[in-house]
């Protein structure tokens, strides 16, 4: 019997593994919500049960609350179509043999290597909105190559600064998303390609007919894991463009109203249901994934 | 053929994403070299006048304490969960033992989960077990908030390795222990680079972590940059600088080690 004794062993190896997940994700999930559920409020913690009070107040007459959630899909849409399509753009251009292909590479990813507290003060810098006499950043750079028409105020525009924060997210991970479909346009076999150019296809109609359809699967994995990305963005508005009501996040909204403001049972609340959008994302596409790889 | 000499027009697109890409970059390295006397915002697209070390020896100066203590969380915090990484992935490669199958998903599930739903138990466990405020409890943090990763792509790894191998040698008479040791360890040492550089780089960029668990004197570098940028205090050519010296040690491992980077990027997408 020393497989089972073996069996036993491996379990103990990965046994501390096991328990500090369990006990740093999933108790603490479960710990958050209660506190989701509590009315603490202070610096002393209040267990008092107050059922789903904290969540209805966020629904009802919340106007940061309400900012968040806007904020949210603004950047959410920008930054996952941003990003795909410039990823899908610079990965069809370096998919072609090009010379100097690699060092093109290289430099569409090095932004993922870099922290976005560093993206975001740079960015900020760039993006700065004043106008007139104080103009400088990219407006400054606009002006002098007389692209006035691009001028703009950036984060500063009213209702739509949120749009902005999403132009240095996609800076920073668009080289993901061509690594993605560069790995994807390399796996489709040649062949398939020489065929339809045989039976007379144009370029587009392959790209359109073949490519894109192959593609599907890279573009729906990186939709997931950029989504779900962009429900979390905290440090990349921090840097950008501090905490500002107009330009808020429910990640931010959560530090200030729990480690500020000492809500924490409304923060947990904000916590929780960011923790929920994310996993239907993203628990769907465990599912699959893993699936897909055990019929293999 | 047209299609061969179409191509090359390519280039013009290229060259222009290569801007794209590059305009930060040499806004922060180039306003980093200028002096006192030309940091007018009006001029930061000028080169500089000379290339001035100063403002980097000065952005060192003051960041050299955050510097050193990200390299106190990073370098542990790397080579840890690394080890527990590779301990998970090999087991759950190759001892499945029962529920296992179960097991990994709910693991994997704590790599996506933002952070902020943990946040406040995190800080309440710290306060309790005294290491609220200082470097041990970032370290320990980041070692287990990063077992997902480093386990998957080492799971994903030795599942690439035949099960032969693995048969063979217990026929031989090894055990579990002697057959990881002698045989899959040294074969995984590339893996190894792949999740080393990944933790290194996700725990030398972590913000958030590090904002809620240190105190001033221990803040990493992230956070510390970001408290000098932005404001009117500390003169925007110093920030860059000081924004140079936070994105050096990453940068450096990419340049030198790009391609294992890439693999620990692509494994975050469970394509191992």
């Amino acid at each position: 019997m020393r497989n089972k004794k073996e069996k036993w062993l491996a379990f103990l190896l990965v046994s501390p593994s096991i328990l500090a997940v369990a006990v740093f994700v999933y108790g603490f999930i479960g710990w958050t919500t209660r506190v989701s559920l509590t009315a603490w409020k202070g610096m002393i913690p209040d267990y008092t049960f107050v059922k789903l009070q904290n969540y209805i107040e966020l629904f009802t007459n919340n106007l940061r609350f309400e900012i968040d959630i806007r904020n949210t899909l603004i950047f959410t849409v920008i930054f996952v179509f941003g990003t795909l399509l410039l990823g899908l753009a610079s990965a069809l251009l370096l998919d072609q043999g090009l010379r100097g292909e690699g060092i093109f590479r290289s430099l569409f990813i090095f932004p993922m290597a870099i922290s976005y507290i560093v993206t975001g003060v740079v960015w900020r810098w760039l993006m700065n909105p004043a106008q007139g006499s104080r103009l400088s950043g990219l407006n400054l750079l606009f002006h002098t190559l007389h692209l006035d028409f691009l001028n703009s105020l950036y984060t500063a525009t009213p209702e739509w600064g949120m749009a902005f924060i999403a132009i240095p997210a996609i800076w920073q991970l668009s080289g993901y998303t061509m690594a993605m479909y560069l790995a994807g346009l390399r796996a489709i076999p040649d062949e398939l390609r020489e065929a339809a150019r045989v039976d007379g296809a144009t370029e587009f109609e392959i790209f359109r007919y073949i490519v894109l359809p192959l593609l599907r699967p890279v573009t729906l994995s990186a939709m997931i894991i950029l989504g779900h990305m962009s429900l979390k963005t905290f440090d990349l508005v921090i840097a950008v463009a501090g905490k500002q009501l107009p330009l808020d996040m429910p990640s931010i909204n959560m530090w200030q109203t729990t480690f500020d403001a000492h809500l924490y049972g409304s923060g947990a609340a904000i916590s929780i249901l960011l923790l929920v959008s994310t996993a239907v994302l993203i628990v769907p596409y465990l599912f699959f994934s893993l699936r897909k790889e055990g019929q293999h | 053929m047209n299609r061969s000499r179409s191509r090359y027009w390519s280039y013009i697109p290229l060259v222009f994403l290569a801007i794209f890409y590059l305009i930060p970059v040499y806004v922060m390295v180039m306003t980093g070299f200028k002096g006192g006397d030309e940091i007018s915002i009006k001029e930061m697209w000028n080169l500089p006048n000379s290339f001035d070390f100063s403002n980097y020896k000065l952005a060192f100066e003051k960041l050299a304490p955050n510097l050193w203590n990200s390299l106190n969380v990073v370098l542990p915090a790397a080579v840890l969960s690394s080890i527990l990484g590779s301990l998970n992935g090999y087991v759950l490669a190759k001892w499945k033992f029962k529920g296992a199958d179960i097991i990994f998903p709910l693991i994997l599930f704590g790599m996506f989960i933002p952070y902020q739903s943990i946040l406040i138990p995190l800080v309440q466990v710290m306060d309790k077990l005294g290491l609220y405020g200082g470097l041990p409890g970032l370290v320990l943090v980041h070692i287990i908030y990063g077992i997902p990763i480093t386990t998957l792509t080492f799971r994903n790894y030795y599942a690439s390795i035949p099960n032969e191998l693995v048969e063979a040698a217990k026929i031989d008479g090894a055990g579990m222990l002697g057959i990881y040791w002698n045989i899959l360890l040294p074969i995984s040492i590339p893996s190894f680079v792949v999740v080393l550089i990944w933790q290194f780089t996700q725990a030398w960029n972590d913000f958030l972590f590090s904002v809620v668990l240190t105190s001033p004197k221990n803040w990493t570098v992230t956070v510390a940059l970001n408290n000098i940028s932005g404001g009117q205090i500390v003169p925007w050519n110093l920030q860059m600088a000081a924004a140079v010296l936070a994105a050096l040690p990453t940068l450096l491992v990419y340049i030198f080690l790009g391609r294992y980077f890439l693999r620990g990027m692509m494994a975050g997408s469970l394509k191992g």
